[in-house]
């Protein structure tokens, strides 16, 4: 079923990109400026992280892509089709997974599935094995007659994003999928995103997790205050924003707190606490060092740890952001 | 057409499934109209042929209203109404589906209501197809109305108390209980601006023949366009809810 996705989708083939955005803005009717003017390409067959902190304005985009906000200026098409003129085709090819999991609580996995199958338009017969196989695909056959209100929040989950494949769309806009899942949950929803994406579905994932974004997606945009910061392949990203390293230092008898390092040294761009360690995030490593040596003689202190090791996905993120500040 | 027609029979189907046991489709949709009429039977000089089709409307009018309300604020509050927002259906195609799922619960309201007045007082429609194109009209009427209404509701524990107050004073301010012919001059013209009053007339004309104040025609076509007026504004308070 789903490895047919791509064949039977009615867009312009000569589009490479399954979602194009153009100067895209959305201020609301309080004078929010939640987008402001953001461009990209999310590539056919690509899983396409699109990653930011809370409030970076990445509902907001997923929300005017699939048609649930009014877009206030530019432009978005998606499989080539402008969304503002062309919404019910549009809506046609994509399945949306939102942030919470909303389906009807007093109907079964089964009839929410059917309910959402038939409303795509797919009927009878093809529309009840289209729902067998996909609550096959995520592990949900024996609990088709289970109520929804009775699943458990990964479950409950799992149903959510079934709801939004049951059509066999051509692009899956996810927001948050894993969110407030345990890590088993998580890793086994990932698992199944990859599988997904492997049947030709271009995968449009919203997360604030870094390591969400790095994992599974082909290229991420970073979005903060409304705007694109940085765009590339995990890859790219963290070469292009890993040259700080990190400082993990320890001071005897006891460590100072962040933000007095954060003042009194040179070259670190942020101080934090880690699991009992202190974090430096280092601009430059011969600056840092030196303003460190000095800092421990002036107070009288012993430096008893002294690591320095590359960024991890994190800190490139808050290295993104950093500079976008 | 006949794809959108689908979809929203679909969306009434699952309204039903999900809501016609809720509590407050139960009380004030079913509930109250019955004991209500049954006050009248018993207290104040029976349930007479000039009461009762009043009171079939008003078991229509707060079935049908009371399932979109609690429908569509519960929805719009757990964030499954944007759900129908995302399949390829226009917005008159959701309301539609809204309004016929409160429809269907209006029939069912206005059910308990006839058989008190036919078992009981053997009060009967005098045109049987007149009566049942009347309960389809108010129905509808009503059903379009509560799904207008439900889009100023924010919050589901204010659905009740908002309808209430909607509803009370167009039971009152109608000619659901006194003959808008008996009002004084300045009540009557407010009861000519309420739906109900024209609703009201299109049932009471099938039981008696004869309406109160406004020609049987008049309240048949005044009652359709305003179910169809009432669903068109619901479909813009749809498309409007996008922000």
């Amino acid at each position: 079923m789903l490895s047919n996705a791509i064949k039977r989708c009615d867009v312009k083939t000569s589009d490479r990109c399954a979602v194009r955005v153009e100067k895209l803005r959305k201020v609301y009717p309080n004078g929010t400026i939640a987008v402001k003017g953001i461009s990209f390409c999310v590539k056919r067959g690509e899983i396409f992280g699109f990653l930011g902190p809370n409030g970076a304005g990445k509902t907001t985009t997923v929300r005017m892509l699939v048609g649930l906000t009014t877009i206030t200026s530019g432009r978005a098409e998606i499989c080539g089709y402008d969304i503002t003129r062309y919404g019910k085709r549009v809506k046609k090819h994509i399945g949306v997974v939102p942030d919470i999991s909303n389906l009807y609580s007093e109907l079964t996995c089964y009839q929410n599935l059917l309910f959402s199958a038939k409303m795509y338009g797919i009927k009878g017969e093809t529309a009840r094995r289209n729902v067998e196989e996909i609550l096959r695909f995520f592990g949900l056959e024996k609990y088709r007659n289970t109520r929804f209100k009775a699943l458990s929040k990964g479950l409950r989950r799992r149903l959510t994003i079934a709801a939004a494949l049951v059509h066999n769309p051509r692009i899956v806009f996810l927001d948050e999928p894993t969110s407030g899942l345990d890590v088993v949950s998580r890793r086994l929803l990932w698992n199944k995103l990859v599988k997904l994406n492997s049947k030709g579905i271009t995968i449009f994932l919203t997360t604030h997790n870094i390591y969400e974004a790095f994992s599974l997606s082909h290229r991420v945009a970073v979005i903060n205050k409304g705007k694109i910061v940085a765009i590339g392949t995990p890859e790219e990203l963290s070469r292009k924003f890993s040259v700080r390293e990190v400082l993990e230092v320890g001071f005897y008898p006891r460590n100072p707190a962040p933000q007095e390092l954060l003042d009194s040294l040179r070259g670190v761009l942020d101080a934090k606490m880690n699991s009992g360690r202190l974090e430096l995030i280092i601009d430059d490593e011969i600056e840092a060092l030196e303003s460190l040596a000095s800092y421990a003689k002036r107070r009288g202190l012993r430096i008893s740890l002294l690591r320095l090791r590359e960024a991890d996905a994190e800190e490139v993120f808050l290295r993104i952001i950093g500079e976008e500040k | 057409m006949i794809d959108e027609l689908e979809k929203a029979v679909y969306i009434a189907i699952k309204d039903l499934r999900e809501y016609y046991m809720k509590p407050g489709s139960i009380s004030w949709g079913i509930l109250f109209p019955f004991v209500f009429a049954l006050a009248f039977m018993f207290r104040h000089g029976g349930l007479t042929t000039w009461l009762a089709p009043g009171m079939i409307s008003l078991a229509l009018f707060f079935g049908a209203t009371s399932m979109s309300g609690m429908s569509i604020v519960f929805e719009r509050r757990i964030g499954s109404f944007e759900r129908l927002l995302l399949f390829p259906i226009s917005y008159t195609g959701v309301a539609l589906g809204k309004t016929l799922s409160s429809f269907f619960l209006g029939l069912v309201s206005a059910i308990p209501v006839f058989l008190l007045a036919y078992l009981f007082i053997h009060v009967a429609p005098a045109h049987a197809l007149l009566f049942l194109l009347a309960i389809l009209l108010v129905s509808f009427s009503s059903s379009s109305f509560g799904v207008l209404l439900s889009f100023i509701i924010r919050e589901p524990e204010q659905v009740m108390v908002v309808m209430n107050l909607v509803r009370f004073p167009m039971m009152f301010l109608s000619d659901v209980i006194i003959p808008v012919s008996l009002m004084p001059r300045y009540l009557s013209w407010i009861a000519l601006t309420q739906p109900l009053t024209f609703m009201t007339e299109t049932i009471r004309y099938a039981y008696m023949g004869s309406c109160d104040i406004v020609a049987p025609l008049v309240a048949y076509t005044v009652s359709f366009i305003m179910g169809l007026l009432f669903l068109l504004l619901a479909a813009y308070a749809i498309k409007r809810s996008r922000a």
